[in-house]
């Protein structure tokens, strides 16, 4: 219903260095739709980063177009109309948790009344309202990262950009953060582009996932995930979520070559 | 066995001033090669006024060359890191500055800026400034590329960047030569003294004393000199400790 | 760069109008070395002798210093009640006006190029233990583990880990010892009754300045090309060994 809210067609990437040029990533399209939770995944090396950076203008793709809300993605970026998560916090350690939060708003020159008032919100929403006045290196590795998932939405943007935002912690932390991160989404009903190593959680998280394949960098295939909402810890247990987790782990074994480069919508294990 | 680790530097202290006492005493070390501890408390106590004076002229000359020599060197810092052709020029001489005895300036600046406290002062300035120019600009130059790419998320502009994030980032190694730099100030306030300067002054005190083997007054005046620096020093710390209330204790310095 | 020096230096003297007093022209400077002195030498000889007096006495210095220094460090790094006892110490006297005590050395040690070296290796010292303690503390916790899991004696891991892994930190604190026994030298020159080196030639120079002003700029010349070329034979020497680290110096 309505125009795709990121659409990428024949995205190239190509990096120069004194090394030589290395091809980052090969006529990407994809297009997402709102409220979806598209994840990314695959092995080191086959560009996702690249892509998602490129969604957020951080990185210009060297051909294809990139529209984010039917504008460029330059305009999106300064329209502020994304949130992004890296896999370390970047967390300024001179600022206490609520005035880490804060920095988007100040930044956007947002008033005074929501400047304050917001950081309270969104800590609220993370289950941290009480560390509000600590400094960042008095929280754990989990803890931080939900700061930053703060962060990212101190803007009410429409679309979140997430880089490997768990990669650094462990197992058990992994999932209960996916689970809120969930609930988060549900609230905020945000566009979620989440690359990801594990195909876990990809599969526990997402409603589509793209696996991407490297040398150069494409999409190998997208496998849209239809298991039920909301994602609950039985979910992991489902039937189905094996056979997607077999799906998405056969696609990445196996290395096909430069795949036509268009999605396949609806396809599944 | 922790309480006796914290006691050891103390222990130290009260081992090392009695030793000192045993060697001189033992030897019978004259009194104009080494005085005892003892001998040159007694001195000060009776030279104190002379020492108030001196030691206050020289820390003036410390303290305002440390303020516009560091001050510019921040300054200095700020505006290399906005405009890389001020940095392209500026930078070659501050790391240059590190291979040379500025020392040996000084006589040149008693000749352009007279005998008093100015020259000493200038002297200072040159010691101080390049150091904090150059550990302020690495502060401000080295924000991690992810902050970088956060801040582009946000669509920052340059100067919100240089306001919110290189110059808060900055602060704990502009400190760093902060701290250096309170402790070279009153060596190069002291030492350009003996190259000549007022009698007033604590170096000067200090090499004619020694000269004249009027030994446990250098002493005292030496005392003197390292109680203004360790002084300087430690208020630079307090005000770390003021600006920094975010940064927790590290095992070491 | 030196000639861009050169240019501003010059071009100072016309836009200030700084009479030969105050900025002698640069070949005025040039042509005091070609002056005679009062024994019938070359000035510039008299420098270069003057010069190698200083030079070896900080060499000397630097040598005795750094020695000592990373003795002091590796004692450090054995015993934890000699760390904690001496190293606040040691951290402290950094912020006290050591050269304030330089005549004092003379006095002791007289004013043959033995006090002058001392100083020097005074000033040496502090740097290097304080960063070599560092150093070989700094060690990376999975690297001893593995050192540990080898089985490997504790000679052996001092040899193969802790000192190449503080060798970075050893060579920061040389470069600036560098500097500093070169200073020490100097200022060790300066009190009453010391008869060669480089801080003699500058009080002299700055003593007859109304006469001969070029003579104390040579002098001053002099004295920073020693420093300089210290600090530069230091960096050389830690370029060779110590390649694969990051603070090494880029020129």
């Amino acid at each position: 219903m309505g125009s795709p809210i990121i659409e990428l067609a024949g995205v190239d990437k190509t990096f120069e260095s004194r090394a030589g040029a290395t091809e980052a990533l090969r006529a990407i399209s994809l297009a997402v739709d709102a409220g979806e939770f598209v994840a990314v995944i695959g092995p080191s090396g086959c560009g996702k980063s690249s892509l998602l950076r490129i969604v957020g203008d951080l990185v210009e793709p060297s051909a294809g177009a990139v529209r984010v809300k039917g504008k460029s993605a330059r305009q999106a970026r300064l329209d502020r109309d994304y949130g992004i998560v890296f896999q370390t916090p970047v967390l300024y350690e001179w600022r206490t948790v609520r005035e880490n939060v804060q920095l988007p708003l100040e930044l956007a020159g947002r008033p005074r009344v929501e400047r304050e008032q917001r950081p309270r919100t969104l800590l609220r929403l993370v289950g941290l309202e009480e560390f509000a006045g600590h400094y960042p290196w008095q929280l754990s590795g989990g803890m931080q990262q939900r700061v930053s998932i703060a962060r990212a939405l101190a803007l009410n943007p429409s679309i979140l950009l997430m880089d490997e935002p768990f990669g650094a912690l462990d197992e058990m932390t992994r999932e209960r953060l996916n689970q809120e991160l969930l609930q988060v989404c549900t609230e905020t009903a945000a566009t979620v582009l989440f690359v990801t190593h594990s195909i876990a959680e990809a599969v526990f998280l997402s409603t589509r996932i793209v696996v991407m394949s490297p040398r150069p960098g494409h999409i190998d295939r997208v496998v849209a995930v239809d298991l039920p909402h909301p994602r609950v810890d039985k979910t992991r247990a489902l039937p189905r979520f094996f056979e997607l987790v077999t799906t998405v782990r056969q696609s990445l074994r196996e290395d096909p070559g430069l795949a036509s480069g268009h999605v396949r919508p609806g396809e599944s294990g | 066995m922790g309480r006796v680790r914290e006691y050891a530097p103390a222990a130290v202290l009260v081992m090392g001033l009695l030793l000192w006492e045993g060697i001189v005493f033992a030897f019978s070390i004259e009194f104009y090669l080494l005085p005892a501890p003892h001998v040159i408390v007694q001195s000060l106590s009776e030279t104190y006024p002379v020492l108030v004076e001196a030691g206050l002229y020289t820390f003036t000359e410390a303290v305002l060359g440390f303020v516009l020599g560091c001050g510019g060197g921040i300054l200095a810092a700020m505006a290399a890191s906005r405009s890389p052709a001020f940095a392209a020029v500026v930078l070659p001489y501050a790391v240059a500055s590190a291979s040379v005895p500025i020392i040996a300036l000084a006589p040149l600046a008693i000749v352009w800026f007279g005998v008093e406290q100015g020259s000493k002062i200038a002297i200072v300035v040159l010691m101080t400034f390049f150091p904090t120019f150059v550990s302020t600009l690495r502060g401000l130059s080295s924000v991690t590329p992810q902050s970088l790419e956060l801040m582009r998320s946000y669509a920052a502009t340059e100067q919100q960047i240089f306001l919110k994030v290189r110059l808060p980032h900055s602060v704990p190694m502009m400190f760093t030569a902060l701290r250096a730099c309170a402790t070279l100030a009153m060596i190069g306030a002291v030492v350009s003294e003996f190259f000549g300067g007022p009698v007033k002054s604590l170096g000067v005190y200090i090499k004619s004393t020694a000269s004249l083997f009027q030994t446990r007054q250098a002493w005292s005046a030496i005392l003197v000199a390292c109680a203004l620096g360790l002084l300087f020093y430690f208020a630079v710390v307090l005000i770390e400790r003021l600006a920094m209330p975010w940064h927790f204790e590290r095992s070491e310095d | 760069m030196l000639v861009a020096i050169a240019a501003v230096w010059e071009a100072a003297k016309t836009l200030f109008a700084l009479p030969s007093y105050q900025l002698p022209h640069l070949h005025e400077i040039a042509a005091d070395f070609l002056r005679e002195g009062a024994g019938g030498e070359l000035w510039l000889w008299i420098m270069t002798q003057n010069a190698g007096y200083t030079a070896l006495e900080s060499l000397i210095g630097f040598a005795l210093g750094g020695v000592t220094g990373l003795v002091l460090a590796i004692a450090f790094a054995h015993s934890r009640w000699l760390e904690r006892g001496l190293l606040p110490y040691v951290v402290a006297s950094q912020t006290v006006p050591i050269l304030a005590i330089a005549p004092m050395v003379v006095v002791w040690l007289g004013t043959s190029w033995f006090s002058k070296a001392v100083i020097a290796a005074y000033l040496t010292f502090f740097p290097v233990t304080v960063n070599m303690s560092r150093g070989l503390r700094a060690v990376d916790p999975d690297a001893l583990a593995l050192m540990r899991a080898l089985a490997a004696s504790p000679r052996q891991i001092f040899f193969k880990l802790r000192f190449p892994s503080a060798l970075p930190y050893l060579f920061t604190a040389l470069r600036i010892s560098a500097t500093a026994s070169v200073i020490g030298a100097i200022v060790g020159e300066l009190p009453v009754g010391s008869r060669f080196g480089m801080g003699v030639v500058i009080i002299n120079a700055a003593q007859y300045y109304n006469w001969r002003p070029a003579n104390l700029w040579a002098a001053i010349l002099v004295s920073a090309v020693i420093g300089i070329g210290f600090y530069h034979a230091v960096a050389a020497v830690e370029r060779r060994v110590v390649s694969w680290s990051r603070t090494a110096p880029a020129v």
